[in-house]
């Protein structure tokens, strides 16, 4: 336990938080790293996990696609992609690696959305005349949200832990205490950049718990109370009026 | 290639030792998997909680976990333990819930049946509960145990060898095919374990085989989605 009081200590020595190596300057990198890859990578997985949702056609290819990325140690396609890119180009090496590994569950939350969503919805909605673009954005993405959403949140946690390896390449980030530290053999910084890490995850997952509450359609929401259901009221079969009678 | 031809045999006794590293991780992670995930579901109040706990433990990064582990069990951060350890840790945290979400899914009716045909509470479980909620609990560990493979290699930031010493060995004599060689053997690792699983789970549970899984996706879903116009 003394290790992590020393730990803790050194994140709040001050000097930790001034000059170019600062703690703040750090975090602000490792989110820098972190948004910029899980846009990037949502502009690319999200429309295409959408396309794959909507018409069906592609998600063989797109599961084996990303069962074979998800099998790729991401720290030595970092590496590889620094040899292969140049020093010069490091920064964009590592996002590449971040896009990369962010792609597979973006998707599968794009398309595992719309996959949930029960075939009578689309029916009913293609039945009432709705054109296949409406259908899309005011019933698809509506209620394939709250898995996307998942989608999304395990692809941040995912990079948020591996940005921390792009310290091993001078990349900076909260990784850079711990790498630094383990050569220096300082242990409060690694722990201290350890726990810092650890932390920002679990602000990050807390957010999109939260998030992922609100990301629940209207309509979802009430289907959870079985009286307020309004589908279930529009099918329901008026009584015959003998019985009516009879009451 | 011919980096590769080279050294084949370090390659080879890497991935051996990976392999190791790995499969004892991903074993100790099924078994306790296996049995937190049976209190959790029998004991209502423990569930969101182990769930959520073990959950949470994904989120820490794995190079900070294998710097804080050594504080809490007293070994030492270069061990090949201390890897095996934080491996062990992130396999449950993605098990545990498969295999309560697995046995969740088993109905009541299926339980009632079998109690009323006499089993008892362990034969129930072991004989229909556990087979039943295989094809989830399986689908968690393959998903575990390509990422505990892929994992692995960040020991090398530690110290502990396997297929990460090509990666960082490669960085600093910057001998591309190395690094790619340790890439390649990776993923062919993970998928060679993935496709083992596969394979296990078709001769364990054989009505998961996919010309069952065929007939059942007849059903209007894919069906409907092939007519869009």
């Amino acid at each position: 336990m003394n290790l992590i009081s020393d730990a803790l200590a050194w994140i709040a020595d001050p000097q930790q938080w001034q000059g170019g190596d600062s703690l703040q300057l750090l975090i602000g990198q490792h989110l820098m790293y972190t948004a910029w890859a899980v846009l990037i990578a949502g502009a690319i997985a999200i429309p295409l996990g959408w396309m794959i949702g909507h018409t069906g056609k592609g998600r063989e290819a797109a599961m084996a696609v990303s069962g074979a990325a998800r099998a790729v140690p991401s720290f030595g396609l970092l590496i590889l992609l620094v040899l292969l890119m140049g020093v010069l180009h490091k920064p964009e090496a590592a996002l590449l690696t971040f896009v990369l590994l962010a792609i597979p569950s973006l998707l599968a939350g794009a398309y595992g959305g719309f996959e949930a969503i029960d075939r009578k919805t689309i029916d009913a909605a293609r039945a009432m005349g709705m054109t296949e673009k409406e259908i899309l954005f005011k019933v698809e993405i509506p209620l394939g949200l709250p898995l996307l959403l998942g989608g999304v949140r395990s692809a941040v946690l995912q990079v948020v832990a591996t940005v921390t390896i792009a310290a091993y390449v001078n990349l900076g980030g909260l990784g850079l205490p711990i790498i630094s530290g383990l050569n220096l053999r300082r242990f409060d910084m690694v722990l201290g950049g350890s726990l810092l890490v650890a932390a920002l995850a679990l602000l990050l997952d807390t957010l999109f718990m939260i998030l992922s509450r609100w990301a629940v359609p209207h309509g979802l929401r009430l289907q959870r109370r079985p009286s307020a259901n309004p589908a279930r009221m529009l099918f329901r079969k008026p009584a015959p009026p003998m019985q009516r009678q009879e009451r | 290639m011919t980096w590769i031809a080279e050294n084949f045999e370090l390659i080879a006794s890497l991935t051996l030792v990976h392999l190791r590293q790995s499969l004892v991780a991903l074993g100790l992670g099924f078994a306790i998997s296996l049995a937190l995930g049976w209190v959790a579901w029998r004991v209502e109040f423990l569930r969101s909680l182990l769930v959520t706990t073990t959950g949470l433990m994904y989120t820490i990064p794995s190079l900070a976990l294998l710097m804080i582990l050594p504080v809490a069990t007293g070994m030492s951060a270069i061990s090949e333990g201390n890897l095996i350890v934080a491996l062990v840790v992130y396999a449950v945290a993605i098990l545990l819930r498969s295999v309560v979400d697995g046995l969740e899914s088993v109905g009541p009716e299926v339980r009632q049946a079998a109690t009323a045909l006499g089993y008892g509470p362990a034969r129930r479980f072991a004989a229909v509960e556990l087979p039943l909620a295989g094809p989830v609990i399986l689908s968690g560990l393959r998903v575990t145990a390509v990422s505990t493979i892929s994992l692995a290699t960040v020991g090398i930031l530690v110290g502990v060898t396997n297929l990460g010493y090509l990666f960082t060995n490669g960085l600093q004599r910057r001998i591309i095919p190395e690094v790619f060689s340790g890439i390649l053997a990776v993923a062919v690792v993970a998928l060679a374990i993935d496709l083992l699983l596969v394979l296990l789970g078709r001769a364990l549970m054989p009505w998961t085989r996919p010309a069952a899984a065929k007939r059942r996706s007849l059903s209007p879903h894919t069906a409907g989605a092939g007519e869009a116009p």
